[in-house]
């Protein structure tokens, strides 16, 4: 707590409670909206009262039938769920190795880490490694072969990133997450003509998941969710310490290695589990993180917990979108993710500009 | 190491520039002859780098209160031996601070004795100036918690100490070079370390921002009993406020005591290949470049 008589603008960085509560808000707007809006239509107050009966102990009259009630529960709360789950991470992903590389175009799709958690998985797919997992419709190693894949990739980057030694700018390292990601994909490519006969299979889940999901989907996300979320939020002021520098963190009593492998294992822990449960969904590690560091400031004492429950609302109501802009068909998410994030990530290109060069 | 809100030590030596006295060079190192305890100590400290070797066998005692500046030509090791004694590289025993082995500090625990304020600091991007010197206070912040009153009240009596009070909002980025070199002082003295290592601190400054630095820093080991080790480049500023110089060459102490002792003509022209003239000044020896021929 500050000193007494601290004003406002001599208290350090910190969540303030107008913006946790913002982004409780957007997260309760993403689901009203996710759960209310589809081709059949329910009145937002009926969803409300609906979600409400979802608590212990609550038994409220919400005026829906049992259908409709079925639609709330059964198909769109769980795929609502998965969007939240989903874009949190991503978001949270991206927050995170910004810090860790100090780069500000750092994100899970640009290091490649999402290249090599697509590879991993469509190596399981295509050669049927661990096929028939009780959970899910997908095997039950894709989560393990993400992990193993986006960790690989990630390593690679830094290598590869690295190996300019002292010279080597926070551009090298986008350089060299492009390269992993074309040098995967191709070996992605190259397994799908291998094996043409799980294209549709791996297309299906590259082209995103969350039209598909059910709560199984959710109950494999929630344990990787909350292990990333725990480890990274934990470690939150650390990476603002480490925003100064390897030799200046670790003259500040930091171990910097230590704290970037550990919040490298967790970001790609969690981008692993988003990828495997909704495939290719670009740009939200990079959007979100950015318009919280705008809005809210710069330290990852707050863009990491809200770019959690933004990165979540932010994907539930893409989703909304894709399913409804051109209904009856949907729209890929990962397509109206891209299309938004084209735009947005020149606009971050020129914003750090200066850092870059 | 207590916090600067806590450490009102008198100054441990009379006002004015302290009375050191000669100095012997040679194998048995660099020793100051009046008595105080040691605050650094390098016993034939040998460093390598990428298999280059970069300091041969230093030999340095440096007094606690003590002002002692490493000078030498580009690539004589200077960074590299301020990079030693804060413990960025691994020294084995050849470093003690304060009578204890460097390798028997934990990381938090050194960072508590010795601050660095480095050549270049890293300025991030919207760091506000409040939130950078807090990162002074790490050492003393539990790994996964927070910073406590305590913390929080060092950091405002620094930022009032060092005549920055009202910049705590204030994004880091947007000041003048000379308030950005006082925050980086400020979060090396929120450390409450009582060893301050400045790699050429100054080198981005002009010469009235780093006067300005030079005599705050002065004051402060009067004030609050630091000790500091220092690089320098510009050789009259570096005469003007060390006790003690030391020249550095090729990895090895080649010359060291009082400024008048070490800053000389000849020693300037075999070490930097420089022509100079040294005049003697009130505190320190000025030195000035000069043509080696006419046209």
């Amino acid at each position: 707590m500050p000193p007494a008589g601290m004003d406002t603008a001599s208290r350090p960085a910190g969540l303030r409670k107008r913006w946790l509560a913002a982004g409780v808000g957007a997260v309760l707007v993403a689901v009203l909206a996710g759960v209310s809006l589809g081709p059949v239509s329910l009145p937002p107050g009926s969803v409300a009262v609906e979600l409400l009966n979802l608590l212990p102990g609550v038994r409220l009259d919400s005026g829906l039938s049992e259908r409709e009630i079925a639609i709330v529960t059964e198909l769109r709360l769980p795929r609502v769920v998965l969007g939240l789950l989903v874009g949190g991470l991503l978001a949270l992903a991206g927050g995170a190795y910004q810090g860790v590389f100090r780069n500000p175009l750092a994100d899970p799709y640009l290091l490649g880490v999402a290249a090599g958690a697509g590879l991993a998985v469509t190596v399981v797919l295509t050669l049927g490694v661990g096929a028939g997992g009780p959970l899910t419709g997908l095997p039950v190693t894709v989560p393990l072969a993400a992990f193993v894949g986006s960790l690989g990739a990630v390593t690679m980057t830094y290598l590869l990133g690295a190996a300019g030694g002292r010279s080597r700018s926070p551009a090298t390292l986008i350089l060299a997450g492009v390269a992993v990601s074309a040098f995967l994909a191709a070996g992605q490519t190259y397994l799908l003509q291998r094996h043409a006969e799980s294209i549709q299979s791996v297309y299906s889940w590259l082209l995103g998941r969350l039209a598909t999901a059910g709560w199984q989907d959710v109950r494999l996300v929630l344990p990787y969710f909350l292990v990333t979320s725990l480890v990274v939020l934990l470690h939150r002021r650390e990476l603002d310490v480490l925003s100064v520098g390897d030799d200046e963190a670790a003259s500040l009593g930091l171990h910097p290695q230590r704290s970037r492998y550990l919040l490298i294992a967790a970001a790609s822990l969690g981008t692993a589990a988003a990828v495997s449960a909704s495939g290719l969904i670009g740009f939200v590690g990079i959007i979100v993180p950015h318009l919280v560091r705008m809005l809210a400031g710069s330290s990852y004492r707050v863009i990491l917990p809200l770019s959690l429950l933004f990165g979540g609302a932010f994907l539930a109501l893409t989703d909304v979108v894709a399913r409804t802009a051109a209904a009856p068909q949907e729209i890929p998410i990962g397509v109206v993710t891209a299309l938004l994030g084209g735009p947005f990530f020149v606009l971050v290109l020129r914003t750090a500009r200066r850092v870059l060069t | 190491m207590t916090p600067p809100s806590q450490s009102s030590s008198p100054d441990p030596r009379p006002a004015g520039r302290p009375a050191v006295g000669p100095v012997a060079v040679g194998p048995a190192g660099v020793e100051p002859i009046d008595a105080g305890p040691p605050a650094v100590e390098l016993r034939d400290l040998r460093v390598r780098l990428d298999g280059v070797p970069i300091l041969a066998g230093i030999d340095l005692t440096v007094r606690a209160g003590e002002w002692v500046t490493v000078i030498g030509p580009n690539g004589a090791g200077k960074s590299t031996l301020l990079r030693a004694v804060g413990g960025l590289l691994s020294t084995s025993d050849a470093v003690r601070l304060f009578g204890t082995p460097l390798g028997a500090l934990r990381r938090r625990e050194r960072a508590r004795v010795v601050a660095t304020v480095a050549q270049s600091p890293v300025v991030p991007p919207g760091m506000a100036v409040l939130d950078y010197v807090l990162l002074g206070r790490n050492p003393y912040i539990p790994p996964l918690g927070r910073e406590s009153a305590t913390d929080l009240a060092v950091v405002h009596e620094v930022l009032d100490r060092l005549d920055l009070t009202g910049f705590g909002a204030r994004e880091l980025a947007t000041l003048s070079g000379g308030e950005r070199q006082r925050v980086f002082l400020a979060r090396a003295l929120a450390q409450g370390a009582t060893l301050l290592l400045l790699d050429e601190p100054t080198s981005a400054l002009d010469i009235g921002h780093q006067q300005e630095v030079f005599e705050l820093v002065d004051q402060l080991r009067r004030t609050e009993g630091l000790t500091v080790l220092a690089t320098m480049h510009d050789l009259s500023i570096a005469g003007e406020y060390a006790d003690r110089m030391v020249l550095l060459a090729e990895g090895r102490i080649v010359a060291a005591g009082t400024p008048a002792e070490v800053l000389t003509e000849e020693l300037l022209a075999r070490h930097y290949r420089a022509h100079v003239k040294v005049i003697p000044g009130p505190h320190g020896p000025f030195v000035l470049p000069t043509r080696p021929h006419h046209p």
